[in-house]
């Protein structure tokens, strides 16, 4: 049982850490604020979630258990407030969102849309 | 008054539950906070069903499993439009109907969109949603749909 529970905690560890890594991956890559935002609900979603799932596991059936998934309540009630002010902030600001038939972002790119590397620094249309 | 009586436990069970102390002083002080804070409450007219939603706990037991496993396999969703050697994102903003009939609803609706990686609800005018996807053809399946009709069922107005 204890092995299992070893296992089983680790996995959510591994899997968190994933997610938090291909968030912060994106958060590179993605074109724009928006598209970043996505990149940004994966980290705390189930990169969060799975670690603190994780550590609630590892740790064992106890009052810390419960007060680590309050911590993840509480932040799956707040995140998608934060996320949405965010974007409600860069739409009202006149931030046009990148499209694939070119916004603001993609008249930087080559036609072949965004590539990554130096191409992603683009989200405030700096990069001529 | 019945939900400033839940509201009161439900503060009292967190308080309980970050302290774990049971000395009478530490009881007391999370007694008198509790109090303060819902006699506040109902002072500033902020305790209805807006606010204290006790009566979605039961159903909410049947919809935040669902809605784990959605932003599971969405999150599986981003990761691979992430790691793909070539990016294909075809973000933009769709509007549809939602069918919730309070704001509490479509507040719960809209949030669970928002949680869900890949969309993000961008705002809300009476029953029209606005949301920017990622990928637009994603926001054009069943899913939407699905999620739709689950946060209507969960709010429960229609039964009453």
């Amino acid at each position: 049982m204890d092995q299992v529970a070893a296992a089983a905690s680790w996995a959510l560890l591994l899997g968190g850490s994933f997610f938090l890594l291909t968030g912060s991956l994106g958060m590179v890559r993605l074109p724009d604020v928006f598209t970043r935002m996505h990149a940004g609900g994966m980290t705390d979603t189930m990169g969060a979630g799975m670690i603190l799932v994780g550590l609630a596991v590892y740790n064992g059936p106890d009052l810390i258990a419960v007060r680590l998934l309050l911590i993840l309540a509480f932040l799956w009630f707040t995140s998608p407030i934060a996320t949405h002010a965010v974007a409600k902030a860069a739409l009202s600001g006149g931030l046009d969102p990148y499209t694939l038939e070119g916004g603001p972002a993609a008249a930087a790119d080559d036609s072949t849309g965004p590539r990554g590397g130096d191409a992603a620094g683009t989200a405030g249309g700096a990069t001529s | 008054m019945n939900r400033a009586v839940w509201l009161w436990g439900i503060l009292f069970a967190i308080w309980v539950l970050l302290s774990w102390h049971f000395t009478p002083l530490l009881i007391v002080f999370g007694v008198a906070t509790c109090t303060i804070a819902v006699w506040v409450g109902l002072r500033i007219e902020t305790v209805d069903r807006e606010s204290v939603p006790v009566h979605l706990v039961l159903r909410a037991f049947l919809y935040v499993p669902w809605l784990v496993w959605e932003i599971f396999k969405s999150n599986v969703r981003v990761a691979r439009i992430i790691l793909a050697p070539r990016l294909r994102v075809d973000p933009s903003i769709v509007h549809f109907r939602a069918s919730q009939k309070s704001d509490l609803g479509r507040f719960i609706y809209a949030n669970s969109i928002t949680l869900t990686p890949g969309t993000v609800t961008t705002g809300i005018v009476g029953d029209d949603f606005e949301v920017h996807a990622i990928v637009q053809s994603e926001i054009d399946g069943s899913e939407e749909n699905d999620m739709n009709r689950r946060v209507a069922v969960l709010e429960g107005e229609a039964a009453q």
